[in-house]
């Protein structure tokens, strides 16, 4: 096996060691998901056809949120412990660890979601249990995943910590949102015609993920 | 290495390296060479530069200015290879609190691409006397086993470089033999080793020369051998001046 | 040496600041003046002149934060950054600017200050984008960090202007805006297209003058926090 491939299953082997043993970051971002899935429900009053609406607009910000609040303590938590220093002086490509800190921010917000979405299924009510969808949320959230590992990095390293990433990621990331939301919009209402949104979800990534590879050696270096 | 004629004899080759924080210099025209197993002390009081030294030669930090050039790579052209042959015992022990001293090994190991870890991991938490305790998480040992642990994780792809910031804080004076014995190479294949520390008997005890660094610079550089320890220890004194 | 190289900057900018004097009294005699009242929308419209310039200004700002930072990452210097923040900040002016006369021009056209039309909805996006820009340096102890942050933002931030358009647009494109009234190219008269090239070019002298202030300031407040380290004089 090539070493960047067996440099990135050590890393991401040990992420998910580390958080089984630690448990702090998924617990967090599951409660925090069925959280909000709760609060917008109590705050919106969803009943009848809005949901329809809405729903997939609410699914996707608490994915985003519970992704913030996750990917912003993975860096933290490697930096606060020196341990990033650590990664950093093992010979590791740089867009290698990229890969592998990616994928392994990856797991965890899927993890989160396989418990987000029957959530999301049984409060609201709505067909989001299909492959077309489930399809959607894996790109829609690899697409905050990207850009959330590379800020992350940035975030670790300044003053503001956690408040630095939605910051830099909201903004940046709206073609996503509005992508896997219009995306699992059309999939739960069936909906045909219209900008093919999946595709474009894959073409965000596929750009997001250039741009992030090549930059991530700047926002991770010392 | 045969693969550079010249440069090869030298392990650690340092040119005119300089490192700023903002306007503030940290480390100024340092120049530095070391032979294959050549052992180097830098002596010098907090603040003198010595961590930002370190931080230079690991390629943790990138000069400001000069050039570094380590087993015959050039630190900024071909970094990773550089980090293949260094070894780094740094103030945080770069370990992971929730994993035990030999997964953590492990770990390392397969990022540096180590072959035989399992036996290798055993074999140096052996050697730094943290064998009976390999399994335990590494956040449930005291200061100075992790330190020791530290060391071992320094040396798990056997690189040809060691550089250690102040290794000595934290371990006892039992461990103060193991760290010298780790060091001079009687009981692993010697190498290069850099290191700083504040003792400056112990600094002529491990190391061919030693080095005094102050305000950033290189203020002098002698073989231990060749030494009167008397004249070091005035030179040291007067540029450290009250900090010692 | 210096102090040639500062008096020469000095002589430039004298004739900078002049010519863009000069150039923004003559851009409002053609704007007020020399252009007819579009019949549709009466007065109103004449906003439109400094609304357009602004959106020139805060694209060109954008992009040479583009270049800028990816020539910073390349070869990290601290005048590279001092240009790509001066920019930035310009670039952040100009897109509010934009925003507030767009609301002003609204008003009276559309019949409400916003709507989430895919080129506002960019524009808010893209000002956020750099606001978050300029703070970033001060949430950075490491000022060489900070720096090399800023440049991935502006980096990142570019290339996802486009992006963000088109989803807002595609977006857009299911639930259709109320007809807005919207001045057509070729349409235009000619002293209307004179008055929307000239206005452009004053208002980028402008934008040059600023940013050229602007690095001025930096380099003395920079000469003097060195004054400030050093021992002695």
């Amino acid at each position: 096996m090539n070493l960047a491939v067996r440099q990135v299953l050590a890393v991401v082997h040990k992420d998910l060691m580390v958080e089984m043993r630690a448990r702090d970051l998924l617990n967090v971002m599951l409660t925090f998901a069925v959280l909000s899935l709760i609060i917008f429900n109590l705050a919106l009053d969803l009943r009848g056809p809005t949901v329809q609406e809405v729903g997939p607009g609410l699914l996707w910000l608490t994915i985003a949120f519970a992704a913030i609040l996750g990917m912003g303590r993975t860096f933290v938590r490697e930096h606060d412990r020196g341990t990033l220093a650590g990664l950093l002086l093992a010979p590791i490509d740089r867009g290698t660890l990229f890969v592998a800190k990616l994928l392994a921010n990856l797991i965890f917000l899927l993890i989160m979601e396989a418990v987000a979405l029957p959530m999301f299924a049984l409060l609201f009510n709505l067909p989001v249990l299909r492959p077309s969808v489930i399809l959607i949320t894996v790109c829609g959230t690899l697409g905050f995943a990207i850009l959330g590992t590379t800020f992350s990095a940035m975030a670790a390293h300044s003053r503001a910590r956690e408040a630095l990433l939605p910051l830099l990621l909201l903004p940046t990331t709206v073609p996503i949102l509005i992508g896997a939301v219009q995306a699992t919009s059309n999939a739960i209402n069936g909906a045909e015609g219209g900008p093919p949104w999946l595709g474009l979800l894959i073409a965000f990534d596929v750009i997001f993920f250039t741009v992030s590879y090549l930059l991530f050696a700047f926002a991770v270096e010392g | 290495m045969g693969d550079s004629d010249s440069v090869a004899s030298l392990a650690v080759e340092a040119l005119g390296l300089a490192k700023n924080y903002g306007p503030q210099v940290a480390l100024d025209q340092v120049e530095l060479s070391l032979g294959e197993n050549e052992r180097l002390a830098v002596l010098g009081p907090n603040g003198s530069g010595k961590t930002t030294l370190i931080s230079v030669l690991s390629t943790a930090m990138r000069p400001s200015a000069g050039s570094l050039r380590i087993m015959g790579y050039d630190s900024t052209d071909a970094p990773n290879d550089v980090r293949r042959h260094i070894g780094v015992v740094a103030h945080r022990t770069y370990l992971y609190e929730e994993l035990s001293a030999r997964e953590n090994l492990i770990f390392y190991g397969r990022l540096f691409g180590t072959s035989d870890l399992a036996v290798r991991a055993d074999m140096l938490l052996d050697l730094v006397d943290i064998y009976a305790r390999r399994h335990d998480q590494v956040g449930s040992l005291s200061r100075g086993m992790q330190q020791r642990v530290a060391l071992a994780r320094a040396l798990v792809h056997d690189p040809a470089v060691l550089l250690l910031d102040e290794p000595d804080t934290g371990l006892d004076q039992e461990h103060l033999d193991l760290l010298a014995s780790l060091v001079t190479g009687s009981k692993i294949p010697p190498r290069a080793v850099i290191l700083t520390t504040h003792n400056l008997e112990r600094a002529l005890d491990l190391c061919h020369r030693v080095a005094v660094l102050a305000q950033g610079r290189l203020a002098y550089q002698a073989d231990s051998a060749s030494l009167d320890r008397t004249a070091l220890l005035d030179a040291y004194r007067r540029l450290a001046g009250a900090a010692l | 040496m210096k102090r040639i190289e500062k008096g020469e900057r000095r002589w430039v900018d004298d004739i900078l600041g002049v010519a863009t004097l000069v150039g923004m009294v003559a851009a409002l005699w053609l704007v007020f003046v020399y252009t007819p009242v579009e019949l549709v929308q009466g007065a109103v419209q004449k906003v439109f002149y400094i609304h357009l310039a602004s959106i020139w200004n805060a694209y060109l700002s954008f992009f040479l934060v583009f270049v800028a930072s990816i020539l910073y990452l390349r070869r990290p210097s601290a005048a590279t950054d001092r240009f790509a923040r001066a920019w930035a900040e310009i670039g952040v002016v100009f897109t509010t600017i934009t925003l507030i006369s767009g609301a002003i021009w609204g008003k009276p056209t559309w019949g409400t200050y916003w709507t989430w039309d895919p080129r506002l909805t960019t524009t808010l996006l893209l000002w956020l984008i750099y606001v978050v820009y300029i703070m970033l340096r001060g949430f950075v102890d490491d000022p060489e960090r900070g720096r090399r942050y800023a440049a991935i933002v502006g980096i990142i931030g570019f290339i996802d202007v486009p992006i963000v358009h088109m989803s807002v647009r595609w977006w857009r494109t299911l639930h259709p805006d109320p007809i807005v009234a919207r001045l057509e190219g070729p349409e235009l008269p000619m002293s209307m297209w004179y008055t929307v090239l000239f206005c452009i070019v004053v208002f980028t002298l402008l934008a040059v003058f600023l940013v050229r202030q602007r690095l001025q300031i930096d380099e003395l407040r920079e000469s003097l926090l060195a004054l400030r380290l050093s021992p002695r004089q």
